[in-house]
């Protein structure tokens, strides 16, 4: 890991519980960030949520889509949360995402990736 | 134009049913499965490893259906494949004439008998079917052509049942802006859920956008019931169903009214475009809820443009 990644990972990490997947988008999931989610779901919560909303596959973890859908909405820029997201860029795992924004790296989808970010 | 395609942009009434899971047997194996319900279905969904258990491939069963006459849907999920399989399953399925695409996130592996398995979810659901929609449209993710362009008809799944309640109607109008025209709506006990869902879904637009299909689950026994309550990631049985057939005198009858009952209930509800049958067992029904619910054989239907009546 370079060293702003790894800047970014020890501020990151204890806050949001951040994966380092180096294409960040707390900003429009209520700043919950959904590489937590054990199936990697970039855009909403599966089907499996329980009823008492927590994680499917970890019943002692409440669902980071209920929390990310739910803090979505106190923010200004609620309506981001409705963004359809790009599949991942796994070539960016334990870059810093903050060089990728800056550089725009993080923005570039496949080119078959026609929909709007 | 796959029937299903045709029906639904028609507007007439459908039914869909799920294919009970293939493992063996040849092709009179599938045959077999879809046969007491055959007049009654627009398609049949080819499962893909339900509740992360292995079976015969949904792609090689949906091609056997094509086979046997039936049209197929084909689910997808996320949880087993990459985007490169997922692309070339489309691809290769599309080659057999198999245009119905269902794509799903998928139960996760935890919830099979394999859960050491390597989960994938290199997509997810939303992505999956904006791929699909970018392979019809003639080129792969990458952007790399492809011609001719299969003709595909996307749908995906929602569950009305599981929270965040207020958020399945934005998630599933995120699914139709990736492409998806239809959606089977997940196994819903709790006839509230589906309500306000279908409520919401006539408000926001939703059901105009897209066939919104609620689905009917069939079972035979009461621990059947149980089973889906307690096992059944995202489905949840009220006590009320359960106790009501563990005392019922005839166990199988009752389960068979409970099915009955929801289905009336799901008709009755606006922006209903047709049902999904789910029996469990080999034919638990299905041709005989239709029956029940006065619904007209698929010939019947394309003959004579079978709508069904709209609640006040």
């Amino acid at each position: 890991m370079k060293p702003l990644a790894f800047v970014e990972a020890a501020v990151k990490g204890p806050i949001f519980g951040c994966h380092m997947c180096g294409q960040c988008v707390l900003h429009s999931t209520g700043l919950t960030c959904p590489m937590n989610c054990p199936k990697r779901l970039r855009n909403g919560p599966c089907g499996g949520v329980r009823p008492d909303g927590h994680c499917e596959v970890v019943p002692e973890m409440e669902c980071v889509w209920v929390k990310a859908v739910e803090r979505s909405r106190r923010l200004p820029w609620a309506d981001e949360i409705h963004d359809l997201r790009p599949p991942v860029d796994n070539r960016l795992w334990d870059t810093s995402s903050w060089r990728n924004l800056v550089t725009g790296r993080d923005k570039q989808a496949p080119a078959g990736w026609h929909v709007e970010a | 134009m796959s029937r299903l395609e045709d029906a639904i942009r028609a507007g007439r009434f459908v039914v869909t049913a799920e294919l009970l899971t293939v493992d063996s047997g040849g092709l009179d194996g599938v045959r077999e499965r879809f046969e007491p319900y055959e007049d009654f279905a627009d398609a049949v969904n080819a499962t893909d490893n339900t509740a992360a258990h292995a079976h015969a491939s949904s792609v090689a069963v949906a091609i056997a259906l094509k086979q046997l006459g039936m049209e197929p849907v084909l689910q997808l999920v996320c949880r087993d494949r990459n985007r490169l399989a997922l692309e070339s399953d489309i691809v290769g399925a599309a080659l057999h004439g198999v245009e119905n695409l269902c794509c799903l996130t998928g139960d996760d592996v935890t919830a099979g008998d394999e859960p050491e398995a390597r989960r994938v979810f290199d997509l997810d659901s939303p992505q999956l079917l904006a791929m699909a929609r970018a392979l019809a449209g003639g080129h792969y993710l990458s952007g790399r052509k492809l011609e001719p362009a299969p003709h595909l008809f996307l749908g995906a799944v929602e569950n009305p049942a599981a929270p965040p309640y207020d958020y399945r109607v934005d998630r599933a109008l995120k699914k139709v802006a990736a492409g998806a025209q239809f959606l089977q709506l997940q196994i819903c006990f709790e006839r509230d859920h589906l309500e306000r869902f279908m409520q919401e879904a006539v408000s926001s637009g939703l059901a105009a956008k897209a066939a919104l299909i609620p689905s009917i689950c069939l079972v035979r026994t009461p621990s059947a019931l149980r089973f889906i309550d307690e096992k059944v990631p995202g489905i949840s049985v009220p006590a009320e169903f359960i106790e009501r057939v563990e005392s019922a005198d005839d166990a199988e009858e009752a389960c068979f009214q409970v099915g009955l009952e929801l289905a009336r209930h799901a008709l009755s509800l606006p922006g209903v475009a047709g049902l999904h049958l789910i029996s469990f067992r080999r034919e638990a029904g299905i041709a005989r809820l239709c029956g029940e619910l006065a619904i007209p054989t698929r010939a019947e239907r394309e003959a004579h443009g079978y709508r069904h009546p709209v609640a006040v």
